[in-house]
């Protein structure tokens, strides 16, 4: 137990302060997925054949190839595609991107993919008869959108969210390879420290356990809220 | 791009490997843990529960640390006849993925089992078919066609899944492509030609279920 113990001679501290790195990661890049699924979403449900190409591709290559290859590629290409861009704009010294911005950004492009598959999956089960009588009602497209799709949409896309969410939250582990100091890589800091990996890669068990169990609970209390009358 | 084909090909042959070994003990594991499951004994029900909810609920990567780099810190387990197992980092993934993989098998096997209607079982029994016989002629086969769309993608995910063994030192696919990338700085080349490959075998995966589905549709 004094393993886990605060300040100097414990690694309680480190730990918990890794915890809070390892939600921020994990919110930051459940955001930037939406981003990505807000871009992506109506590509995919777009009947313009190109559009649909592009919209299928994303999805399917990120589903495809394992996170720990996009993350190498984040980790290694990231700094070079920047600089790249920069030196278009007549910028040429060195760049080096933060690992928590590379970070985010890959699991975010990961997370992205599977938050799509969600919305076009719950956009699609909306019944059809909802478009068109707002299109009937003549309300304007941007007004049916947020206050007819949405709300129902939002109904049948939160449970499947909360699985993108749990998958996110353990991606997050894989950028300890990057050096983030997160769970993971405070444990294998740790582990290496004191000779003591069992305890300490057990720990960052339980605490991903209980980071999953409570995000469980908080996603519950949302669904109960968007299925009111139903 | 073309000279680092050859490598990252010997490579896949590592990761195919990993995928089939896990992926067979896994199925076994899911079925022992979903017949569990099943169980009315409520202790057992709950720690087959337990099992899967602690593997669902943790990163693959703390798995893998903790049976590669933890277990081999007990003292009385390096002594025992398993130490010659778990000192290689090749089986400790294997186990790794099984156990994992299992745990996900189970929750779609049981899934599968629930979905079965009572019907076909109560016509088994009224036309005299044992239990035992219930179970294995009627309940695993039809449980395993319910299943199979599940059970494609999670062969899927636990292909992307392998890619976690170059953390332990072994050379899979993403462990050469990482090599290759670190030596030639030549990023994403290296990720065309792996990502290339990891989609073809999503590819292959994804069109052998729908085969398989077709076949043992009813």
């Amino acid at each position: 137990m004094e393993l886990l113990a605060f300040g100097k001679n414990g690694w309680g501290d480190e730990l918990f302060i890794a915890t809070l790195m390892t939600i921020a990661v994990s919110i930051t890049a459940m955001l930037i997925g939406f981003l990505f699924a807000l871009i992506f979403t109506p590509l995919k449900l777009s009947k313009n054949k190109f559009l649909n190409l592009i919209g299928n591709s994303y999805t399917t290559v990120i589903r495809g190839v394992p996170e720990l290859l996009v993350i190498y590629l984040f980790f290694f290409g990231g700094s070079g595609a920047v600089m790249f861009v920069a030196s278009m704009f007549g910028y040429n010294e060195y760049i080096e991107i933060n690992a928590f911005i590379t970070g985010s950004f890959a699991i975010g492009i990961i997370s992205g993919a599977y938050s799509t598959e969600v919305f076009r999956g719950a956009i699609q089960s909306i019944d059809k008869g909802q478009f068109e009588a707002s299109q009937v009602l003549g309300l304007k497209r941007v007004v049916y959108f947020f206050r007819v799709i949405m709300p129902q949409m939002l109904r049948l896309a939160i449970p499947n969210l909360s699985n993108v969410w749990q998958i996110t939250l353990k991606d997050t582990s894989l950028i300890s390879v990057t050096g983030l100091v997160e769970i993971m890589r405070q444990s294998y800091i740790a582990a290496g420290s004191t000779r003591d990996p069992l305890f300490f890669y057990s720990f960052a068990a339980v605490l991903y356990l209980s980071l999953t169990f409570l995000s469980m609970k908080l996603i519950n209390r949302l669904e109960i809220k968007y299925s009111r009358g139903f | 791009m073309i000279t680092s084909l050859p490598k990252l090909l010997s490579a896949t042959v590592v990761t195919l490997k990993l995928l089939s070994l896990s992926l067979f003990f896994g199925l076994f594991i899911g079925l022992l843990f979903a017949i569990l499951r099943l169980n009315k004994n409520k202790i057992i029900n709950k720690f087959a529960y337990g099992y899967s909810y602690v593997f669902r609920g943790t990163p693959l990567l703390v798995q893998i640390f903790i049976i590669y780099f933890g277990l081999g810190q007990i003292e009385y387990f390096r002594s025992t006849f398993l130490w010659v197992i778990f000192k290689e980092p090749y089986w400790c993934a294997i186990i790794a993925f099984a156990l994992n993989t299992g745990a996900y098998t189970s929750e779609i096997l049981r899934s599968a089992f629930q979905t079965i209607k009572p019907g076909i079982i109560e016509a088994g029994k009224s036309l005299g078919i044992s239990n035992k016989i219930i179970f294995y002629k009627i309940q695993i086969p039809v449980a395993i066609r319910q299943s199979l769309p599940a059970y494609g993608n999670e062969i899927i995910l636990m292909m992307k899944g392998t890619s976690l063994a170059s953390t332990v030192t072994l050379m899979d696919l993403t462990g050469v492509a990482k090599y290759i990338i670190s030596t030639t700085f030549k990023p994403i080349e290296v990720f065309i030609v792996a990502g290339g490959i990891y989609l073809f075998m999503t590819f292959i995966i994804h069109n052998l279920m729908k085969f398989l589905e077709k076949k043992f549709s009813y």
